[in-house]
């Protein structure tokens, strides 16, 4: 049977149609291929969030895994960059946990702090 | 009083790309006025990735792709106040101004680039009917207490409209410990990207009501239900089709409304986008007044803002230069299935090549989009699939506009 997935890559939002064969139509560029294929086998996903800032006032510092994860794991990361907190100031791609989970995936700041 | 040659009203990605392309065109003597206390604008509590495909070919979150713009504003020396609202514009391009520092300033600017985003609609404006209790609150304010401050504005969550910022927030308040029990929206089609639809409600099975909306609010003091209901064609309430959803939130993304109260204050004609009637340079029918992103029109990308900024900027840095001289200027006018165009003037003396954006009225399968000018086709290009959701952007290069002979007319026709 052929599946009908919506592709995420851009905001295209291409129809994706896999069949049986793993072979790949409606896509408007290799990276769709590339999705349908990654989201039938191992679905992953990037995930965005914020940590506390302690030194200063009423500030969260925006986060991003540096990595997609696997779909499945997706609260227990949460759970972990829920625990987080930095230091201002704070850079772009400053590293506020390695390897969460063991995933090979490190938490990114994504918000530049003076 | 201190002369300005260009004034920007608003630091968000229209007005920073504006800024960036008039200093970089020559314009030295420019101020970027910015309301809030940061740069960025919108992008600042965007902390979502998805942003700068078509500008940096690759994917990053709001936060990550302003900087980049906040770096060449720096790097570029272009100086800019913060917590300073502009108060009001005159017709003669005096800009009053006030922040904490300065008190209340006027300056005389010979250009403006008006850049001050969209607000949001609100339970007022779709007129809510129900009680009039806590927990009722916008998609984007819902946002900021989330992402800038740090709270969540309740457990129980219902959202009412499917545009981009109500999956996107669906999304955010579920990782961070709310249940969204349901997304509704009266129409029968979503208005939001279908990628967020995939990424943002399927991947955690919150369910999509279409042709649905909140037929009541109930709760005393803080919201306890809604009731929702199925829409008939004309967006009327179908009795015995109430659903009773129990919630202490209910989050509204209802649609968003170009800011331009400076712009009306001063009879600049306005177009149906509810932005400013503007030329291929984004000037208004005031000449040295701009205006670019969604205080023009309402964007869903924002590399298109910044692109839209860069025009703005291009344009008034020509203007101060006395080089926006043409005068053989048409019209152009949306048709069957187009809901607008921008720009809505055409200066045909200009010698650049025009990117025409627009949106369609529902969403169409097949179809040619035409650029006719005294049943001349200008141009003909076939797209499969439009939505209402996505900006269509069409570009005609100078040759094909040096064949145009009056007003051009943007329609759709099926294959």
């Amino acid at each position: 049977m052929n599946k009908e997935i919506v592709c995420i890559v851009c905001p295209r939002g291409c129809n994706l149609i896999i069949d049986e064969k793993m072979e790949v139509t409606g896509n408007a560029c290799p990276r769709g291929k590339a999705y349908a294929i990654s989201e039938l086998t191992h679905p992953v996903r990037m995930i965005t969030s914020s940590v506390r800032v302690t030194n200063r006032l009423e500030t969260l510092a925006s986060v991003k895994t540096s990595d997609s994860i696997p779909k499945d794991k997706i609260m227990e990361v949460m759970d972990i960059i829920n625990s987080l907190s930095v230091e201002a100031p704070t850079h772009i791609n400053q590293i506020v946990k390695k390897n969460v989970l063991g995933l090979g995936v490190d938490i990114l700041i994504t918000k530049k702090i003076d | 009083m201190k002369i300005v040659d260009l004034v920007i009203i608003g630091g968000g990605s229209a007005g920073m790309a504006a800024a960036i392309q008039a200093k970089k065109e020559g314009v030295d003597n420019l101020l970027i006025l910015e309301k809030n206390d940061t740069l960025g604008g919108i992008l600042n509590q965007c902390i979502h990735n998805g942003f700068g495909l078509t500008e940096f070919k690759e994917e990053l979150t709001g936060p990550e792709y302003l900087q980049r713009f906040v770096d060449q504003v720096h790097e570029l020396d272009i100086p800019y106040k913060l917590s300073s609202a502009v108060i009001n514009i005159t017709r003669d391009k005096v800009v009053s101004y006030s922040n904490p520092v300065d008190g209340s300033v006027s300056v005389q600017a010979k250009a403006i680039v008006l850049a001050t985003g969209c607000y949001e609609r609100n339970a007022g404006a779709i007129q809510l009917p129900g009680d009039r209790c806590s927990g009722i609150i916008t998609a984007g304010t819902a946002q900021k207490y989330l992402n800038i401050h740090g709270y969540l504005v309740g457990k129980r969550v219902v959202i009412l409209g499917s545009g981009d910022i109500g999956l996107i927030m669906a999304r955010r308040l579920t990782l961070e410990g709310a249940k969204v029990v349901c997304v509704a929206e009266i129409m029968p089609y979503s208005n939001g990207l279908n990628r967020n639809i995939a990424q943002c409600l399927n991947d955690y099975n919150i369910p999509l009501y279409l042709s649905t909306s909140v037929s009541r609010v109930i709760g005393k003091g803080r919201l306890q239900k809604v009731i929702l209901s199925n829409v008939d064609d004309n967006f009327k309430f179908i009795p015995g089709t109430e659903m009773e959803i129990p919630c202490d939130t209910l989050i509204l993304s209802v649609g968003l409304v170009p800011y331009v109260s400076l712009l009306e204050n001063i009879g600049v004609p306005m177009s149906s986008t509810k932005g400013a009637l503007v030329n291929e340079h984004m000037e208004t029918m005031i000449p040295g007044i701009f205006t670019c992103g969604n205080c023009l029109h309402v964007h869903d990308v924002v590399d298109f803002v910044t692109d839209e900024g860069r025009l703005a900027g291009h344009g008034a840095a020509l203007y101060l230069q006395n080089l926006l001289l043409g005068v053989r200027e048409i019209n152009v006018y949306p048709n069957s299935g187009v809901s607008y165009v921008v720009p809505q003037k055409v200066n045909l003396d200009n010698q650049e090549d025009v990117t025409f954006k627009f949106r369609v009225q529902k969403p169409v399968k097949d179809v040619f989009v035409l650029f006719e000018s005294n049943n001349v086709i200008i141009s003909k290009v076939f797209k499969s699939a439009l939505i209402p959701s996505e900006m269509i952007m069409i570009k005609l290069n100078r040759d094909k506009l040096a064949n145009v002979t009056g007003d051009i007319t943007v329609h759709l026709e099926g294959r």
